[in-house]
């Protein structure tokens, strides 16, 4: 387990926001994390922009777009993450997508980013049956490669909670990144069924937007992960969205604190 | 490793949320397969309502006038509903029938697939919706009627380049949303395991036909078999049953658009890297940092930017040769077909006849190609008309 990570969920429920690099700009993505920081987060998630984002929403899928059209580049990517860290310990790990990594060369792009200073690799598009490819590298240059779980995962869960390092993605919802108004999902019964096989802090995402929701989803797991939301401010604000979203990632942060 | 592999390529690069739905297809699949009663049913559709077998026509015209090769045409598009696609869709949606599955979505390119499981599911009862390139709704205005006609409901997509790739993308995204009741129809031999094996295995019978009518007219196999290849549906299924026959030249056409030295180009293989993309892992489109590139071809069925797991596997091993056809190629082709045998083509499927025009009268007169004809052309002679400067609409 990476150390960083692991520090990330010791004090208190863990708030976890993810920003798409590059939107509007990777000097703004810079200026996000130190603020982030500052406003309570525990971990960020970083998400290198791809073509075909399958597993997101409009929003994410959006800054996706700009963030390329605006030119950023995983190589771009990593020179802005070798900056953030001379200046932060804060635990980061990526988000993107399974042939971002290959066609850099996976073992590549993992000794990369683990060189620049990240902790972690989260993979939407790469499931249990795949991970290994990706997983041994990680191992050797001692990145956390992130495994999700989903409502339909059901038996799966205790096979995939086995292998499982850093902590457990719990997607929410059925469906693509992306706010909602409820979430049905029995969190709790997901959670628990990771925990009965591994002590490892699980962390939930998809559809969380509102305090009441980040209150609600960490007070049955170990964090609350949210992307689309703050993709939104970055979209509306661009250069300006800084404050705003500090704000916003102050409010979330004090609305989980404290929960047992 | 994971299942699904065709050499290195193929498994099931998809989000944790789909995983019990192709692990479920998988087995029901593996159940239907050997189940004598889904194949008789599979076979009654076919036969009964699709119109097979599709004929094997000796082209005596082509031949004649190419004066090389004896060639054959295989006649997909005399199927209904005008193309090969119908073969896998009648045989996914029973399939998804039989899982217990209502509803039916599909991707589509061209149309010709969106309109075969529109048909499909108005046959079986089932719901149906259909996503496709807000661009092609708008280059294939008669085939987004014919859906709704059908009671499809088509969603034009506007994602990203707003072609067949973005199709995929957000047929994939809705499936995630909702899995219990749906069956995602995927229309070529891509995607995650276990759809390249099924929907090759449903149109493995081209090949299984072929051979048959073949062993009758000329009492032996051919020399050459020849298809256009996006996905590559129709080609999985004219080489699948002859890939054991290793004296048979199996040929994918690929679609070079305006030439594969420019960016404006779909031919996979030729100008492709491997990678991870749509489920799968095999040859794409992309740039250095692995962002799927915009492809471009005249034929909006064979622009993709990737290709099936197994054909990327038959070019590695050297079983199979792809080549590249451009819109040029293709659109003299389209027209030649017409003039020579009375046949207008599907433009994808003049991509192959384009390749067997410029090899047939290089070998010998005592050689046998077969060429699939994978659709009819109705739905591109507008498209034609215009790339000829003639401005006439549907």
């Amino acid at each position: 387990m990476n150390k960083r990570i692991t520090e990330a969920f010791a004090n208190g429920k863990a708030f976890i926001p993810f920003l798409t690099c590059g939107d509007p700009s990777l000097e703004i993505t810079e200026q996000l994390v130190y603020a982030m920081e500052e406003a309570g987060a525990d971990l960020i998630e970083l998400g290198i922009p791809f073509s075909d984002p399958t597993a997101e929403g409009p929003v994410i899928q959006e800054a996706n777009v700009r963030a390329l059209a605006g030119g950023v580049t995983t190589d771009k990517v990593f020179a802005m993450v070798e900056k953030i860290r001379k200046n932060t310990k804060i635990p980061m790990v990526f988000m993107t997508y399974a042939n971002v990594v290959f066609s850099y060369g996976t073992e590549r792009f993992i000794k990369r980013a683990a060189e620049a200073g990240m902790d972690g690799l989260i993979l939407p598009d790469v499931p249990f049956e795949e991970k290994e490819e990706f997983d041994v590298v990680c191992k050797q240059y001692g990145l956390d490669l992130i495994s999700l779980i989903a409502p339909t995962s059901h038996e799966r869960i205790a096979m995939i909670a086995k292998e499982a390092e850093g902590f457990v993605y719990c997607v929410s919802s059925l469906g693509v990144t992306g706010m909602r108004t409820n979430i049905t999902t029995d969190i709790g019964a997901m959670v628990k069924l990771v925990k009965a096989q591994k002590d490892i802090p699980c962390a939930v995402g998809f559809g969380i937007s509102t305090p009441e929701q980040a209150k609600k989803m960490a007070d049955q797991s170990d964090g609350a992960i949210v992307g689309s939301a703050i993709v939104k401010l970055c979209g509306a604000y661009g250069k300006d969205c800084v404050p705003k979203v500090k704000d916003y990632v102050k409010e979330m942060k004090d609305a989980i604190r404290g929960l047992e | 490793m994971s299942k699904g592999r065709f050499g290195i390529h193929g498994g099931q690069y998809i989000p944790e949320t789909l995983m019990n739905a192709v692990l479920e297809l998988e087995e029901a699949y593996n159940h239907y397969k050997n189940d004598p009663e889904f194949n008789r049913e599979l076979t009654e559709l076919l036969n009964e309502y699709a119109g097979r077998p599709s004929r094997l026509y000796y082209a005596a015209h082509m031949t004649e006038d190419l004066g090389g090769a004896k060639i054959y045409l295989k006649r997909e598009d005399l199927n209904h509903t005008g193309a090969h696609k119908i073969n896998n869709v009648l045989g996914q949606v029973l399939l998804a029938k039989k899982m217990g599955k209502t509803r039916v979505i599909a991707e589509t390119g061209a149309g010709q697939h969106g309109v075969a499981t529109a048909t499909a599911a108005a046959l079986m009862g089932m719901e149906c919706e259909v996503f496709m390139g807000k661009e092609d709704t708008e280059r294939q205005a008669l085939n987004v009627y014919k859906m709704r006609l059908l009671g499809a409901k088509v969603h034009a997509v506007t994602s990203g380049t707003a072609t067949l790739k973005d199709a995929v993308s957000e047929t994939m995204r809705e499936w995630t949303n909702r899995i219990s009741d749906t069956h995602y129809v995927l229309g070529s031999v891509m995607g995650p395991h276990p759809f390249p094996t099924i929907v090759r295995d449903f149109q493995a019978v081209i090949s299984k036909e072929i051979k048959e009518q073949m062993l009758e007219k000329e009492g032996r196999l051919p020399d050459v078999v020849l298809a256009c290849v996006g996905g590559g549906s129709n080609a999985i299924g004219t080489f699948y049953n002859f890939i054991e026959d290793k004296d048979v030249r199996l040929i994918g056409c690929e679609a070079a658009g305006r030439g594969v030295n420019t960016a404006e180009t779909a031919a996979t293989i030729a100008t492709g890297h491997l990678g991870i993309f749509h489920g799968m892992k095999s040859y794409f489109c992309q740039d250095e940092y692995g962002q799927i590139a915009p492809v471009y071809s005249i034929s909006a069925g064979l622009d993709y930017p990737g290709v099936g797991p197994e054909h990327a596997h038959l070019y590695d091993i050297g079983r199979a040769e792809y080549v590249p056809v451009t819109d040029d190629e293709a659109v003299d082709a389209f027209e030649y077909l017409s003039r020579t045998e009375g046949i207008i083509p599907a433009i994808e499927s003049a991509h192959a006849v384009a390749y067997a025009k410029k090899i047939a009268p290089t070998l010998g007169k005592d050689k046998i190609m077969v060429v699939t004809i994978s659709g009819r052309g109705d739905k591109d002679c507008a498209a034609i008309a215009r790339y000829r400067g003639e401005d006439i609409h549907e």
